[in-house]
């Protein structure tokens, strides 16, 4: 079974070649191929090394999940499975829940989400099929670049420039004239907050920059290795760049272009540099969609500083940090299923 | 006959109208995006160069008023990314080996795609944490080794996945003839398909190099950064993007000019990386073609 195709293929054709000619002279070439093929030194030593690295990936990701599970145990066994949707956060006290960090992880990244996709669908349409086609190139790699920019840069950026802004112009703007919402429950406010510039909104909306090129990049990708011969079909059925993307282009690449907003999303999930600057890391339960917040991963970089070795905050960290794991897990899993499946057929 | 025209002339406007509207939309989307981008780099430029001098490439860090610079944090980012970039790289590229010339369309190799298509975008935080767990907290201390290890297995499935696009690009003729000639397969892939693809693995290891040199997180779990100039690497070893972290926060101008500065630095190394593996990937695309 672990005789290598090269090898059975090469031995069998140049020893039956040999043998049409009834040639009974021992060359070299024939002792090679009467050795049994399978355990050449070489081969087997090369196939070792390339299977034990293939090994380090899957041993890797497991090991990662089991590392964050060990290590956040005592927090599990402390609060108890009710860890996961405790609303407390008491330092003083050492009394931990997730679910502040939870909410606040799922609110910016589904706001980045809502904000990103259409302005990212758009540039991916612009670029394919719109725009002029010797900016086409150029402004495709620039969105690319855009999407290698580290994400500190973001954060600093957030943190010096949109946070002011948002401060002085934004969120005066949207407490106004959202005031009419009604709030949800006692707790919930939508608008309702001091203007102070770090926040949920501040840190959704640096997300959603970030992420913006990074969707369009992946989006672009999709539309281009659609089949030119549909395309052409629509086109010469007198359907406009509109109806043939809806139309024809996007029943055919659902599945993938979906697959791009879910890595968009597994992005979001656990981007921390950027949001830690912008959060206003606060770790409660947010009263509106402006209040200082935190997610998991800016609680896990903002609070690892403080936690010694042992101690229960550490392991509250690694609990967080292995929630945090489960869910981009299965963010990134349907990602990946739903972009193979297209790449198959 | 009439009234049919009339109303074909009435839709083929209004489907031409909706297909007017919703490309000009398009076309703001792109405006918008551009323009923020833009912003984010004419901030990075004007801040960055304002406080860009030879003393930040001179001096290591030091108090806000004693003109520091920041040569140890760039030193310590070389020391670590190349580290890192030793291990990954080469792991990386057998993986990538491995499923393309043995695993193939196999169930394992299937299965090992898929999770290391998972580690690639895995939250850059849950790796510092986990080399935290394995390489720091055992052995009592932050070491610059424990941030090359972070850095490795961030580099590890990107130098992969590239390479496996890369080698499937190699015609299997290539293969083919080299089996003619009797190769074994070490040898097939040794000497005949590795040196076809040589340029673009090495444009996915400088992709690799690009991603890692701007990581932030993982470092504050492993490495930790460090104030003073240190070459250690089983002591905690300062690095650009955590120097940029805690420059940014800090109260001082100073401190916070040199961070801006330390982002420029970053941010053009990156895309310089970048823009270098695209030039070298088209140079062999272009080779190809011919």
């Amino acid at each position: 079974m672990m005789s290598s195709v090269y090898s059975t293929r090469a031995g069998a054709g140049l020893a039956s070649a040999i043998n049409d000619r009834g040639s009974r002279v021992s060359t070299p070439t024939e002792d090679a191929l009467a050795r049994k093929p399978g355990i050449h030194l070489g081969d087997t030593v090369f196939r070792t090394v390339l299977y034990a690295s293939a090994g380090v990936v899957v041993v890797s990701l497991f090991a990662i999940l089991l590392i964050m599970f060990l290590g956040g145990r005592q927090a599990f066994e402390t609060f108890g499975l009710e860890f996961i949707w405790s609303t407390q956060w008491n330092p003083v006290k050492d009394l931990y829940g997730a679910l502040p960090a939870i909410t606040g992880t799922l609110i910016t990244s589904m706001i980045a989400l809502v904000i990103a996709w259409p302005i990212g669908f758009g540039i991916a349409f612009f670029l394919t099929e719109t725009c002029p086609r010797p900016l086409r190139s150029p402004l495709g790699v620039a969105v690319e670049l855009l999407a290698a920019i580290p994400s500190i840069v973001y954060g600093m950026w957030g943190f010096f420039v949109l946070a002011p802004f948002m401060a002085t112009y934004i969120q005066p703007w949207l407490t106004e004239t959202f005031a009419f919402l009604p709030p949800i429950g006692d707790s919930f406010f939508w608008f309702a907050a001091p203007p102070i510039g770090v926040g949920l909104m501040t840190a959704s909306l640096i997300l959603a920059i970030m992420i913006l090129p990074f969707i369009a990049a992946t989006t672009r990708d999709v539309l281009i290795t659609t089949p030119q011969l549909l395309k052409d079909g629509a086109y010469a059925l007198g359907a406009t760049r509109w109806e043939t993307l809806t139309g024809a282009v996007i029943p055919a690449v659902r599945g993938s272009l979906f697959g791009a907003v879910f890595l968009g999303l597994g992005r979001a999930l656990g981007e921390t540099m950027a949001v830690v600057f912008v959060i206003g890391n606060a770790t409660r339960m947010p009263d509106s969609l402006l209040a200082p917040s935190a997610s998991i991963a800016s609680v896990v970089a903002n609070n690892f500083p403080e936690s010694e070795p042992g101690s229960i905050k550490l392991a509250v960290l690694l609990a967080l940090g292995f929630i945090l794991f489960v869910v981009s897990f299965g963010v990134l899993a349907v990602a990946r299923l739903l972009l193979r499946q297209e790449r198959m057929s | 006959m009439r009234t049919l025209t009339r109303s074909h002339k009435a839709r083929y406007a209004r489907r031409h109208a909706v297909d007017f509207f919703m490309s000009a939309l398009c076309m703001l989307a792109a405006g918008i995006g551009l323009v923020l981008l833009g912003l984010i780099l004419w901030m990075l430029l004007s801040r960055g160069l304002a406080g860009l001098s030879l003393t930040v490439f001179t001096n290591s860090m030091a108090s806000p008023d004693a003109n520091g610079g920041l040569a140890n944090a760039i030193v310590g980012s070389l020391i670590q990314v190349g580290i890192g970039t030793l291990f990954g790289a080469p792991l990386g590229m057998a993986i990538g080996i491995y499923l393309s010339e043995v695993g193939k369309k196999g169930r394992i190799a299937s299965a090992v795609r898929f999770v290391n298509d998972i580690l690639l975008s895995a939250p850059s935080v849950l790796i510092g944490l986990f080399v935290y767990q394995i390489a720091v907290a055992p052995f009592g201390g932050f070491s610059a080794i424990a941030g090359s290890i972070a850095l490795a297995l961030l580099a590890m499935p990107i130098v992969a996945r590239t390479t496996e696009d890369i080698l499937r690009l190699v015609p299997d003729a290539y293969r083919d003839g080299a089996i003619a000639l009797g190769s074994r397969e070490n040898q097939v892939i040794r000497k005949v398909v590795l040196p076809a693809a040589f340029g673009g693995i090495l444009t996915g290891v400088l992709l690799a190099v690009a991603r890692i040199a701007g990581e932030t997180a993982p470092l504050i779990f492993t490495s930790l950064g460090n104030s003073n100039w240190s070459t250690d690497v089983t002591r905690p070893m300062a690095s650009l993007p955590i120097a940029i972290y805690r420059y940014a926060g800090s109260p001082y101008p100073e401190w916070v000019s040199l961070a801006w500065t330390g982002a420029l630095i970053i941010t053009v190394g990156v895309l310089l990386l970048n823009i270098l593996s695209r030039l070298s990937h088209a140079l062999i695309a272009g080779r190809h073609a011919s």
